[in-house]
């Protein structure tokens, strides 16, 4: 496909695309159109850049100029300055937030210089509802290689040797994963792509089906060959309906083009590849519930073994695989296991997409490879804390993860290390805290996801996490005791040690990891009764500083529930008792004779 | 492919078991019982819930990074397990601490104290404690009573059991896991009163309910009003299966025929006459089998309208099951009341007359081993003017508890005999009690009444067993007639669906709503997952059939004088006015919770 001189790249992904981003497209159209430029300068929605807080992001090929916070009004600007005179709108341009340097190209910012793209690689950069771009970009020269020069087991030996884990959060080898499918004889099979993204605050899957979804379709199809499948089955939340529009405008091209459904490329090898629909249950993402979803049955685990690569699908052979683990398969059969393997750490090969959030300046989605160190994502990608707080902590592995401190910052993140530090890869959040946040109003905060979660089959994680909530509750009030940190405790390795699924063996670990790393955050809550953090609302006590106050009645006239006395010129006096903690007197005081203690 | 044995270690004792047998099995052949809440087999009906959601039964197991659930984990080759390790123990308390925080604790007024699971679970774990308490919120729903059954959700544990009898077993489809988390439950579709179900009433879910999340509607007290009552006349009959079943409420022996002890009990509690319903089983064969007869006949003379299989009708879960998922198929079945309903219409027609009493002066009690049987007698056909038939029914259970209550130890009592006349029966009445039995009390009165000749084996026992689909074809002098016979209405589903679609070939199907017939009703004393139990039952029913001097209905001297002095002949105008009765389709409402 020709490509033309210039192209204007407007990301299409959900975070942009509610941000008027359509309109953004469309302004830059008429402008193009206006100028008549269309010959040369062709338009592009995209898929996602990763710079998700910095949206809607506008990128001008060649010179990869980044533009943020773009509002559709500011088509023309850019239209008529950069493409018509070559001059770049500055007042657009990435500002870095530590050093202040405005980059020029995205090239320079330091937020892209440690990322390496394997998964995220066509995202940001293809139409993602046009296949002949993905066609461009390498899309099925993999599948083509494997279905007419490969064996199955010369393929699945490619992705065995490469190393490559399943990026869902179990992390198993996925070459042995499809080994194991393809031994499992049976006249039906069937590939799963496990899109039920459930973590809060996590898209990075969404991210590559709404970029590139013929990444993970062909991966797909290289799985059906692999493993002798002819259906493949996508299991998707309806809460992604871009990611699912453009899903089935993939599947209907490939199907249109002979990549898909019968004899792909006229060598005989039939793969289908259809929808299924997740409400948006966080348990569906754990691969027996899927499956148990898909068949329309409630969304509840059952044990292992039988694994679904035994009995999965309608009691057949299933291999699941998540969307980024698919989204790596391709580069892996063209570029071979070798160059993988290069990537990453010892027993983590490769890259991984990271969703950071939190209290971290450049909230988004980046990939890089295993072994980056959490400082270099949180300093160096992420562009450091907001509004030069400390760091604290980060939370990575979703709700069910822990937090890493200062100690783990130059640990090399890989599958590994995270979970001898007690946390876990999970699916690829990274939920960034700093000095304010009170780490048992988090650990709270992320079992109440799980709570909420929990299918309710198995006793120690249906009623297990709700007693674990309901003491953190308590500690937060001020009425927890020593033995109940005990508690707490016992509960949560009995609940990791007893429950059903991924779910309940996982869900404690917030709970776990703060009161390892933070025990004096909860010796401090049931001893003094006090939240270091000053976040926990009944630990907190309004107190007037006697000396700074004048006596001018400001306070108690303002107090709703007259708490406050005091005579008129003498200092006055809150009584703890009564109380609420509202704050409207300390914002009432104009002597800074109000503080919180 | 699974290895033919595998040799491991369970608490340092060797053990060699086929492939496939969980680490719960093999360590019950060492005579270690590891306790469980959720897992229930009844081995020899086939019958097996194993969510593994419960986590009692959790082991440690070498190398394994988690405890495992013995119930549902395989034994392999070279494992060694722990099932009482500290880790174990304590894990298993905790895991009990999370249970009882969310049951009520309302053990002293509990329908199941006693019999409880958890309460027992409870007691053996020594628990003695449960720490939060004082902060821990509970999930509560609200009751919901029913014509047979009352669900008290706060109570349910979500062993999954009665899910499992339903929908696997009983294909009813009425409960299923509803809400999630916390305040998961199992319930029907949109947390509809189970009366708005698809509940066919048949009660298996009561009888597997680990505590008293599922409890029967209790009548006792309506009885005992009626006993204080001076102007009632106060009769009760007893269903072929309370009596092999109800001294086990009594530390006998499963299996323990109490028929005399019974009589005795229920004379001593102040009925006025003591009956029994094997009389109107008799009667229903007389009438069932005259129409199947007749059916036959026309069929075999080439009368199109003459449908067959003609389908027993005795099982109020069954005719409640049909007449929800076959209502195209409701003139298949016979017409003939149950033996209940029989009893009820003759008592207060034809017994009324006898003793000179009003039949709104005549109460009529049934112990039935079923709580289908509490729908049924409240069903609007079997009432004359308000007037039921059969004024309450009552499980074995609640006999039981009416009979301790009233201080009277059942063990020590008496034998007595029924009262005449609707207390005297043959055998066949008797085998009603058990799968196939009413077939084969069908097959004898039929065969001498269609060949006129004398039946020299009057043991069936091609018909008898406890597989959940049999089949047998009896000679009928020249006539091979095929029989079918389901026990559990998924079997019983099989059977229809073959009817429907034309090709069964069989002449005459019964059906027993649960599995084992009658003496494995929902209203019988627990099994608690021993299927032995349900064997030692039947085997007990069909010893007293082979004590009975007449073991064939049509030579019951009472039936024979009933229909002399009353009914005329059987199937005749009269009898099908008080013995038959038709079949509804029933369309269930779906009623949403706002």
């Amino acid at each position: 496909m020709a490509k033309k001189k210039m192209q204007i790249l407007v990301c299409g992904g959900t975070g942009c695309s509610n941000l008027q981003g359509e309109s953004i497209v469309d302004n830059l159209k008429l402008e193009v159109e206006a100028n008549a430029l269309e010959n040369d300068v062709q338009v592009v929605r995209t898929g996602c850049f990763g710079l998700c807080s910095l949206g809607p992001i506008v990128k001008i090929m060649p010179g990869e100029v980044i533009y943020t916070k773009v509002q559709p009004g500011d088509a023309r600007e850019i239209v008529e300055e950069h493409i018509v005179k070559g001059r770049k709108v500055e007042r657009l341009l990435y500002k870095d937030p530590v050093s202040l340097k405005i980059s020029s190209s995205h090239a320079e910012m330091t937020s892209h210089i440690k990322q390496l793209r394997i998964v995220l690689r066509n995202c940001g950069i293809i139409d993602p509802e046009n296949i002949e771009e993905a066609i461009a970009s390498d899309a099925y020269e993999a599948l083509t290689k494997v279905l007419t020069e490969m064996k199955p087991e010369d393929a699945i030996k490619i992705i065995k040797d490469s190393g490559l884990r399943g990026r869902g959060g179990g992390g198993f080898s996925t070459g042995l994963k499809w080994e194991i499918a393809r031994k499992n004889k049976s006249d039906e099979k069937y590939v799963v792509c496990n899109a039920d993204e459930g973590d809060p605050g996590a898209f990075m899957d969404r991210s590559v089906l709404e970029g590139d979804p013929h990444a993970v379709l062909e991966a797909m199809a290289i799985c059906g060959y692999c493993i002798e499948a002819a259906k493949g089955l996508i299991y998707i939340r309806a809460e992604y309906p871009l990611a699912v529009a453009r899903l089935k405008t993939a599947i209907a091209q490939a199907k249109e083009y002979g990549l898909l459904c019968n004899n792909i490329m006229g060598t005989g090898f039939n793969f289908d590849i259809e929808i299924r629909y997740g409400a948006g249950a966080f348990v569906c993402g754990e691969e027996t519930a899927l499956i148990h979803s898909m068949e329309g049955l409630r969304g509840e685990p059952t044990v292992k073994p039988p694994f679904p690569a035994e009995a999965g699908f309608r009691g057949k052979p299933t291999n699941v695989n998540n969307v980024e683990t698919f989204a790596c398969v391709s580069p892996i059969i063209l570029k071979g296991s070798d160059w993988f393997n290069n990537i990453g750490t010892e027993k983590s090969k490769g890259t991984k997409v990271f969703a950071l959030a939190g209290k971290i300046n450049n909230v988004g989605l980046i990939e890089v490879p295993m072994g980056t160190t959490l400082r270099e994502v949180i300093y160096e990608i992420g562009g450091g804390i907001r509004n030069g707080k400390k760091f604290k902590a980060a939370q990575t592995g979703g709700p069910s993860g822990g937090c890493l401190t200062e100690k783990h910052l130059d640990t090399p993140i890989d599958f590994d290390n995270l979970i001898a530090a007690g946390s876990m890869m999970g699916s690829g959040g990274l939920i960034v805290m700093d000095e304010d946040d009170c780490m048992v109003s988090v650990a709270k905060f992320f079992l109440e996801f799980t709570v909420e979660e929990s299918c309710g089959k198995c006793s120690p994680c249906r009623i297990g996490n709700k007693r674990l909530h309901e003491l953190l509750e308590q500690i937060t009030k001020g009425k927890g005791s020593m033995a109940d940190l005990d508690r707490l405790k016992n509960m949560s390795l009995v609940i990791k040690d007893t429950s059903l699924c991924g779910l309940g063996q996982s869900s404690p670990n917030p709970v776990l990891s703060t009161l390892e790393n933070f025990r004096e955050e909860y010796v401090a809550h049931v001893t003094d009764r006090k939240c270091p953090a000053g976040k926990c609302r009944d630990l907190m006590e309004y107190f007037i500083i006697a000396e700074n106050c004048v006596g001018c009645t400001a306070c108690a006239r303002v107090c709703p529930v007259n708490a406050i006395t005091g005579e008129r010129k003498e200092p006055h006096l809150i009584n703890p008792s009564i109380c609420i903690k509202c704050g409207a007197c300390k914002e009432k005081c104009k002597f800074d004779a109000i503080i919180i203690r | 492919m699974e290895m033919e044995t595998v040799k491991l270690t369970i608490d340092n004792k060797v053990i060699e078991v086929p492939g496939g047998t969980t680490i719960h099995k093999a360590a019950r052949q060492l005579g270690i019982e590891i306790p469980t809440l959720c897992w229930m087999e009844l081995h020899d009906l086939n019958i097996e819930n194993k969510p593994a959601g419960c986590r009692i039964c959790v082991v440690e197991v070498e190398k394994r990074r988690n405890l495992a659930p013995s119930c549902a984990t395989k034994c392999e080759e070279s494992m060694v397990v722990k099932t009482h390790s500290t880790r174990v123990l304590n894990a298993r308390r905790t895991v009990m601490e999370f249970i009882l925080s969310d049951h009520p604790k309302d053990c002293l007024v509990c329908a199941k104290s006693g019999t409880c699971e958890l309460q027992n679970m409870a007691h053996k774990l020594g628990i003695r404690d449960i720490p939060g308490s004082e902060f821990a919120a509970m999930s509560t729903y609200k009751k919901d009573t029913s014509p047979s059954i009352i669900r008290d959700l706060d109570k349910c544990i979500m062993c999954r059991r009665c899910e499992m009898m339903c929908n696997v077993v009983q294909t009813v489809g009425a409960l299923s896991a509803v809400n999630r988390g916390f305040m998961a439950a199992v319930a029907p579709s949109f947390e509809q009163n189970l009366e708005h179900s698809t509940c066919t009433y048949c009660g298996q879910c009561v009888a597997v309910c680990p505590t008293g999340a599922l409890t029967e509607v209790d009548h006792t007290p309506d009885i005992l009003r009626a006993l204080a009552d001076p102007t009632k006349t106060v009769i009760v009959q007893t269903a072929p299966a309370v009596r092999a079943a109800l001294g086990e409420e009594f530390g006998m022996e499963p299996g323990t025929l109490v028929t005399g002890k019974l009589v005795s009990a229920l004379r001593v509690l102040g009925f006025d006459y003591v009956f029994d319903t094997d009389f109107a089983a008799d009667l229903t064969i007389m009438e069932e089998g005259t129409e199947l007869l007749d059916r036959l006949n026309r069929h075999l003379n080439g009368d199109k309208t003459a449908r067959l299989p003609i389908l027993t009708s005795c099982c109020p879960g069954w005719v409640n099951f049909f007449e929800e998922y076959f209502p195209d198929l409701k003139d298949v079945p016979s017409t003939s009341k149950s033996p209940q309903q029989m009893f009820g219409a003759i008592a207060k027609t034809y017994f009324a007359d006898l003793i000179n009493v009003n039949r709104k002066d005549l109460v009529v009690v049934s112990i039935m081993p079923c709580l289908a049987k509490k729908y049924e007698c409240q069903r609007e056909e079997f009432s004359v003017n308000g007037n039921r038939d059969v004024d309450f029914s009552i499980s074995t259970r609640e006999l039981a508890a009416f009979i301790k209550q009233a201080n009277i130890d059942l063990k020590t009592l008496e034998d007595s005999d029924f009262d005449t006349p609707l207390g005297e029966s043959t055998g066949a009445g008797v085998i009603f009690g058990a799968t196939g039995g009413v077939i084969e009390a069908a097959c004898r009165t039929a065969y001498e009444l269609h060949t006129g000749k004398k039946l020299e084996r009057l043991d069936f026992t091609e018909l008898r067993g406890l597989e959940g689909v049999r089949s047998a074809t009896i000679d009928f002098d020249g006539l091979p007639l095929n029989i079918g016979i389901a026990n559990g209405l998924g079997n019983a589903r099989k059977l229809l669906d073959d009817v429907r679609s034309g090709k069964s070939t069989f002449h005459a199907i019964e059906v027993m709503a649960c599995p084992g017939g009658c003496i494995g009703g929902g209203g019988q004393p627990l099994h608690h997952g021993n299927s032995e139990i349900i064997k030692a039952r039947a085997a007990a029913i069909y010893n007293e059939d082979r004590m009975k001097p007449l073991r064939k209905s049509h030579e019951n001297p009472f039936i024979i004088k009933l229909y002399e002095e009353f009914l005329g002949k059987p199937n005749s105008e009269k009898a099908h006015h008080l013995l038959h009765t038709h079949y509804f389709a029933k369309k269930k409402k779906v009623i949403i919770k706002q």
